[in-house]
């Protein structure tokens, strides 16, 4: 056997692709346009954060207690008080998708606080149809309850309420804002539709133009077939990711806390196995629309649905779970999370990594098999 | 062991999911230095015995042996010596001349002082020096021929597969082309040229005629030719309408075919018949016959077993359509802008009642564009295009009831079957009930459909594809016919018969339009224009444009020879 790789007609027809990509003006538009776009969608159109829920208030007593509850509660930053004159008022608005919930003063309020021995309570009803957002106000609510507890107590010189109090804090996302994770989720996206759509149309293009002919005629081999293939493409999208990881960093303000290197080593694994599959689907289809619509069913929406970059993997039946392990993205998605988010947790790294380099094998391994030098 | 380069032992291909063989038992020795002609309609299995020879296909049974080698076990020494251009020529188009050039030179080992050379060499071969930078695919078919022989050249091939490199290109750059193979030949070059037209087989030295998989013949054209040597015939000089001529001229039982050419037509008799006695033809009292050069596709016609009559079922079928001799087909200064590239570029003519008007030009010319200007597919930049006086640009869909189109591409439904394409392209025109039943079933009859009623179009012959898409055009009885390229590639007994059944239709009242860059389709023509970079450069009947170009070198021009001097004669087209 002959050598697999002659340099110069690797460099060939890699220049060759590269003059195509630079020629083209629809690959301009996926591999730089596109991806900006969904970084500013993704970081300001999906918002997981729920700032000033709209919650309704019924003080049913009105002494100065309840007053400075209520004082309280208008006081606090995520929820926008509606007070309304009794319960049936606020039912209707809620029904109505007016307030999100409402909280109730009760009569007693007052009375039972005095009391030593006493319990005072308020109630907190919540629309149990946004089960999020209700769990939202439920813990708004608690949290600016207890504070007012302890401030009481305070200006009485009494010892506070004993009560086992949940501190809860965000580590890594200390904000706890969305945005911080979702936009290196979203690069996953991007990473995948110009690793996979873009490659699934290159191969399937030169069938469809009947250039692959000339070049199976000529004598070219099948290593360098794949790896004109593969590096042009490699280079367009390893710069995408560090120009979405600038735009990010930059513009969108999230904090990036891992290494430059290990997002560039973690980022050529999943991109090889993207673009191993992408290649994988060309060639097995040969025509440029049927393998984008294999690589939008095969890589895009696995990406997006079951990744666990929106949807929680944790929430889902166990079966789509034992699912999610089959994804490359998946294992993308955690390791970017966390270089941005907590920086080089070697575990997490590690182990993302060897799958990916699994995967990586995998797809490209599957292309070059289904690679023939022949027409039939 | 012979002194051929290439010789082909008892080999055939069968596709996966195929029960039709492409090749079937086909044994054939290519001499070096020769042009070996690879001739035959679309699906002849052309294209897949070049592949085999290219070792891109593996042969269901049988050897191919190159020089010695196995086209599949020594495919990497092989293609250090076979040069391939595949159809469509497999050049970038997104890439420059130079670029293309720079790959093919890159993948065939072309470097250093041996890659100057050859370039140079190979620009003025093609000269395309002048075009280096420009994007493949924004030259003429013409030079894209040129490019993709050029790349093919690199690495100094001694074995050339060329497959249809002269489909659709304009004669001029046909006939350079066949002079920079001629050339190559004498450089000891053994060169395989595939094609469907049959003109092209007369020039190489030595022919495999195929048809359906099967090889017909094998040897020098002139050798096939002969065989009905004194057997062409013309008849000039008539008086009377020639297709009615020509009608009763196909039934006699001498005549296996004919042809109208012009204002003649033209006969081949069966082997050892006597002449026809013209007072019995009617010619008309001028008439004369006279013995004219057999040409290679009579003999194929031969080989084939015939011509199939001249009597159409289909014009049979058909009411006569009333009116006079006026005109019922006009455009008027039409042009057609694509940014600043003028596709149609002032275009007048106008076509009367029941007659038969050609559009001549090479792929690009712009016949296209003017035909779906003339339907109504696409909007005029300026001027005006009426059929049976009604502006297209305002009542297309009331004119185009009027029509029966044809296109270019064979537009049916693949997922349909035949019957229900039918049902469905006459509901569209408007037939339902009884009378589309029984419009549906004329068509099966006279078409002979009735086997393949329930198959897809997808995997029927050209011939009955054809069949099909005339079917669907007619349905509705319209007065006028659009067809668009309607001939390309099928075999010359399908094409006689579609023209018959035109010839019919036209005798009935139908006036017709047709599009081709087949020259000798043209004859059957009443009018043509020459279409070249979408200016008409000339019009008139078919003997009227040859006479121009009569000299005393040559008395009895072809329509490609008036194309040629035609163009030639044109300014500014120096940079076609």
């Amino acid at each position: 056997m002959r050598n697999p790789i002659c340099w110069r007609r690797l460099r060939a027809l890699c220049r060759k692709e590269t003059l195509q990509i630079l020629r083209d003006p629809s690959s301009h538009i996926i591999a730089f346009l596109l991806p900006i776009l969904l970084l500013f969608i993704f970081g300001y159109g999906v918002n997981l954060d729920s700032t000033a829920l709209r919650v309704g208030l019924v003080l049913e007593d009105t002494g100065p207690e309840a007053r400075h509850f209520a004082e309280n509660l208008y006081g606090s930053p995520y929820l926008q008080i509606t007070t309304g004159l009794n319960r049936q008022q606020m039912e209707q608005a809620m029904t109505a998708g007016m307030v999100k919930g409402y909280v109730v003063v009760p009569i007693d309020f007052g009375e039972k606080l005095k009391r030593p021995n006493d319990l005072a309570s308020v109630f907190v009803i919540t629309d149990g149809a946004e089960p999020n957002t209700a769990s939202f106000v439920e813990n708004y609510v608690r949290g600016v309850w207890s504070d007012w507890l302890q401030q009481r107590a305070a200006e009485h010189g009494e010892a506070p309420p004993v009560e086992i109090s949940i501190d809860s804090r965000f580590w890594f996302n200390a904000s706890a804002e969305s945005r911080n994770y979702i936009i290196p989720g979203s690069i996953t996206i991007i990473m995948t539709v110009i690793g996979t759509l873009l490659t699934s149309l290159v191969v399937a293009r030169e069938w469809e133009r009947g250039t692959m002919e000339a070049l199976l005629a000529s004598p070219m081999t099948r290593t360098e077939l794949l790896l004109s293939k593969l590096l042009p493409y490699y280079v367009l999208g390893i710069t995408s990711l560090f120009l979405c990881v600038a735009v990010s960093v930059w513009f969108l303000a999230v904090p990036f806390r891992g290494s430059l290197l290990v997002l560039w080593g973690i980022g050529t694994l999943f991109l090889a196995s993207s673009l191993g599959l992408g290649l994988l689907l060309s060639t097995l289809l040969r025509n440029q629309f049927n393998a984008a619509q294999a690589a939008l069913n095969a890589a895009f929406l696995p990406a997006l649905m079951l990744s666990g970059f929106v949807y929680e993997i944790r929430s889902m039946p166990t079966v789509i779970q034992a699912f999610t392990y089959l994804i490359p993205a998946r294992y993308f998605v955690t390791a970017i999370q966390t270089i941005f988010q907590a920086g080089n947790v070697w575990p997490i790294i590690v182990s993302s990594g060897l799958f990916l380099l699994l995967a990586s094998v995998f797809f490209i391994g599957l292309a070059a098999l289904k690679t023939r030098r022949r027409l039939d | 062991m012979s002194d051929a380069l290439v010789s082909i032992a008892s080999i055939s291909k069968i596709f996966k999911g195929s029960q039709q063989a492409a090749l079937e038992n086909i044994s054939a020795e290519l001499l070096p230095g020769r042009i070996t002609g690879l001739v035959g309609p679309d699906g002849a299995g052309k294209t897949t015995l070049i592949r085999l020879m290219a070792g891109l296909l593996v042969p269901s049974s049988g050897k191919i042996s190159i020089a010695g080698l196995d086209p599949i076990q020594d495919a990497t020494k092989l293609r250090e010596f076979v040069g391939y251009m595949p159809q469509k020529f497999g050049l970038y188009e997104d890439l420059s001349v130079q670029e293309n050039l720079e790959l093919h030179a890159d993948l065939r080992n072309v470097i250093g002082a041996e890659r100057t050379t050859t370039f140079q060499r190979l620009m003025e071969f093609t000269d395309l020096t002048q075009f280096r930078s420009r994007m493949a695919g924004k030259l003429s078919g013409g030079m894209k021929q040129k490019l993709g022989l050029a790349c093919a050249l690199l690495g100094k091939p001694r074995l050339l597969l060329l497959d249809e490199p002269g489909v659709g290109v304009d004669p001029i750059s046909r006939r350079e082309l066949w002079k920079m193979v001629h050339e190559l030949i004498t450089q000891g070059i053994t060169v395989v040229w595939s094609t469907a037209y049959l003109d092209e087989a007369e020039l190489c030295q030595e022919v495999l005629l195929m048809n359906d998989g099967k090889l017909i013949f094998n040897g020098d054209p002139a050798q096939m030719t002969s065989r009905i040597l004194d057997r062409s015939l013309q008849i000039r000089g008539i008086s009377g309408n020639r297709r009615q001529l020509l009608e009763r001229a196909l039934r006699r039982p001498e005549v296996m075919d004919g042809v109208i050419q012009g204002r003649n037509v033209r006969l081949v008799l069966r082997s050892g018949a006597a002449r026809p006695n013209l007072q019995e033809l009617d010619a008309g009292k001028a008439a004369e016959l006279i013995t004219v050069a057999p040409r290679f596709e009579d003999a194929f016609i031969e080989a084939l077993g015939g011509g199939p009559g001249g009597d159409s079922v289909l014009a049979q079928q058909m009411r006569p359509i009333p009116g006079d001799h006026e005109t019922v087909v006009e455009a008027v200064d039409l042009t057609k802008m694509f940014g600043d590239f003028a596709a149609t570029d002032h275009v007048n003519f106008a076509v009367k009642r029941g007659e038969i008007f050609g559009l001549l030009g090479p792929n690009g010319a712009g016949k296209s564009t003017t035909f779906r200007m003339m339907c109504g597919l696409i909007a005029p930049t300026s001027g005006t295009a009426r059929v049976m006086g009604i502006d297209l640009k305002t009542s297309a869909s009331q004119a185009r009831q009027q029509l029966g189109y044809m296109a270019q591409k064979f537009s049916l439904y693949g997922g349909l079957s035949v019957q229900q394409n039918l049902k469905f392209f006459s509901g569209i025109y408007g037939l339902k009930g009884e009378e589309q039943k029984k419009v549906v079933n004329g068509m099966i009859d006279v078409f002979k459909l009735h086997p393949y009623l329930d198959t897809a179009p997808d995997t029927l012959s050209l011939g009955f594809k054809q069949r099909l898409a005339l079917a669907c055009a007619v349905m509705h009885a319209p007065p006028i016919l659009f067809l668009d390229e309607p001939t390309s590639g099928v075999d010359p007994v399908t094409r006689r018969e579609f023209w018959t059944h035109i010839n019919g239709l036209v005798e009935k009242g139908v006036t017709v339009m047709v599009t081709t860059h087949f020259m000798d389709e043209a004859e059957y023509c009443d009018r043509i224009a020459l279409v070249l970079h979408g200016k008409i450069i000339a019009a008139g009947t078919p003997d009227q444009l040859k006479e121009q170009v009569v000299t005393p070198q040559n008395p009895d021009p072809s329509m490609e020879d008036a194309f040629i001097t035609l163009v030639q004669g044109q300014p500014n087209q120096a940079a076609a």
